[in-house]
């Protein structure tokens, strides 16, 4: 008698939690539903090969033009050069902090790098209106100093955090007895960190990696303030960009709902979900593999 | 002391309810460029009818409008007339939308206070903005390229100068853009190479005014129509307006309204 009130009592807040999750998911596949909704009518006024090979945004012209190919190439070359900037630091400092810094130094390090990873993009976008730009036109005589290269610095910096605090996890939850039994077998401290630490520590490393590449394609505010805003196909690092995301930011508010302008948006939108998704399986796959291997 | 505080508490949703159930709740929302106008006109006319609450917000000209014909603003501010389509889509929802001319807008190219230009044609700047004409030397400036820099294109300044300098002709796609007049400003202040284009009430010391087809952009020269990038700012109303809205309406066209579009940088109707 006692026993069935005790389950009767485990089943309410198992019902709850199940209700609260279901909720979750529900949001996101509603959320989903939308954009699909909205934005697969953007193919009834355009062809999906113009969408994607499409070299001019020209979307209130008349005839309109909606080639989305220089935007992705924006988000993709923003996303690129950001990953190229920041990612050998962020490992670099992950390493650092995790093995060489004496612990110490680390309490105060670890804390500050985790308050950097909370700096205000907008913040940051306009330092780099107002600071990186003209120093960048000047040093280098271009044409403007908002570019690819600009933002990608800028971007860099708002990842850096990210990454090198969660590599650094990472390394950290290395278990001591692998290292004890590395430096038993003789090896330096240098042969411990590169030969058994870091490929052990690899898959959250890599999954570091990848979280702060979804945060550099999605950014909005960095790439709106800082990139120039051209939507051109970029030669070189100096070229400003216009990557997807602030071309929703910058056309969303004033674009007339139900127009063939406003699906296309939307689609640049899913286009967004799909990349950031396909990272998003990247990693998951990673960390099984990672799991597998190490077991 | 516990029946003192649900009186307190049944006095203060009262208040609450009472406040929300007056009619004197305004809101107004569209264009950027008349925002500061809609602005300074809701606080000083809130000063003079104490009970009147107006909320201004600025999402656009097009936002605007859509929200007057979803019924979810009063009174739309916009930098362009209503067109067509939307004229009817407000019909079809019930509700005639009435406009009101309420100030003028000169767009002002602007260019890094270092540059020596000083004036340019219209047709000059259509071919800077086309891509034509890449080097400031070639309109009388220094052996220097132009950086153009423009508006986002669902911007209301942006259609504006489409429609006066453009002549439909597209932009070419080297051109920078910024989402605000604001960024404009801030973005032709940090690059001697610049051009761009704001609305007059964003003229500041940090950037310079050109002269279009030798006129100067000015209230006088916008108001007769002789400077060719003018403009009027529009006030929507859903039907012929009544109540607050008209008293709002009125205020702005009276003198005192107009002294606040002058203040804000605008050209006065009158």
């Amino acid at each position: 008698m006692k026993d069935q009130s005790a389950l009767k009592a485990d089943r309410l807040p198992r019902a709850l939690i199940a209700a609260v999750a279901t909720s979750g998911l529900a949001i996101m596949l509603f959320i989903l539903f939308f954009l699909l909704k909205e934005s697969l009518p953007a193919l009834r006024e355009t062809t999906l090969g113009e969408l994607m090979t499409g070299a001019f945004w020209y979307p209130t012209a008349e005839p309109a033009e909606f080639g989305l190919l220089p935007l992705l190439m924006g988000s993709v070359s923003v996303t690129l050069l950001t990953s190229a900037l920041a990612l050998p630091f962020s490992l670099g400092l992950a390493v650092f902090l995790a093995e060489v810094c004496p612990s110490a130094l680390r309490e105060i390090f670890k804390p500050l790098l985790e308050i950097l990873g909370f700096f205000p993009s907008v913040v940051l976008g306009f330092l780099g209106m107002v600071v990186l730009a003209p120093w960048l036109q000047e040093r280098f005589s271009l044409l403007t100093g908002l570019n690819l290269l600009n933002a990608s610095l800028l971007m860099g910096i708002m990842i850096l955090p990210i990454v090198a605090s969660l590599a650094e996890d990472a390394l950290s939850s290395v278990p001591r007895d692998l290292r004890d039994a590395s430096y038993a077998l003789g090896a330096t401290g240098f042969e411990t960190t590169w030969r058994v630490v870091l490929p052990a520590a690899l898959p959250g490393i890599l999954q570091a990696c990848l979280l702060g590449v979804m945060r550099a394609i999605g950014e909005t505010m960095v790439v709106l303030m800082a990139s120039g805003g051209a939507a051109l196909i970029p030669r070189s690092v100096m070229d400003p960009v216009r990557p997807l995301t602030s071309t929703i930011a910058a056309e969303m508010g004033e674009t007339p709902i139900g127009s063939a302008h406003y699906h296309v948006l939307f689609f640049a939108g899913l286009l967004l979900l799909i990349m950031t998704l396909s990272i998003n399986v990247g990693a998951l796959w990673i960390e099984r593999r990672g799991r597998k291997w190490r077991t | 002391m516990k029946a003192m505080k649900i009186l307190v508490t049944a006095l203060f949703v009262l208040t609450l309810a009472n406040g929300a159930s007056f009619a004197g709740d305004l809101s107004m929302n569209g264009s950027t460029t008349v925002l500061p106008i809609a602005q300074a006109a809701a606080e000083k006319f809130m000063e003079s009818h104490g009970e009147v609450t107006i909320s201004v917000s600025g999402g656009g000209s097009s936002n605007g409008i859509k929200a007057l014909i979803d019924g979810t603003t009063d009174i739309a501010t916009a930098s362009r007339f209503i067109k067509e389509k939307e004229v009817e889509a407000a019909v079809a929802g019930g509700a005639y939308p009435v406009p009101f001319g309420i100030a003028l807008d000169a767009l002002l190219p602007v260019v890094h206070p270092s540059n020596g230009v000083t004036d340019l044609t219209t047709e000059q700047l259509r071919k800077i903005y086309t891509g034509e004409i890449t080097n400031w030397k070639e309109v009388g400036g220094a052996d220097q390229p132009i950086a153009v820099v423009g508006r986002d294109t669902s911007s209301g300044t942006y259609e504006t100068w489409d429609e006066k300098i453009m002549a439909k002709e597209k932009i070419t796609p080297k051109a920078m853009v910024v989402a605000s007049n604001g960024a404009m400003v801030q973005t032709v202040a940090q690059n001697k190479l610049a051009i761009g284009y704001i609305g007059i009430g964003y003229l500041n010391d940090s950037v310079k005014a050109l002269a279009v087809d030798g006129v100067t952009g000015s209230a006088e020269t916008a108001r007769s129509g002789l400077f060719p990038v003018s403009r009027y700012l529009y006030m929507f109303t859903r039907g012929w307006p009544e109540g607050d809205v008209l008293n709002f309406i009125n205020f702005v066209l009276s003198d005192a309204g107009q002294e606040i579009v002058a203040s804000t940088g605008y050209v006065p109707v009158r």
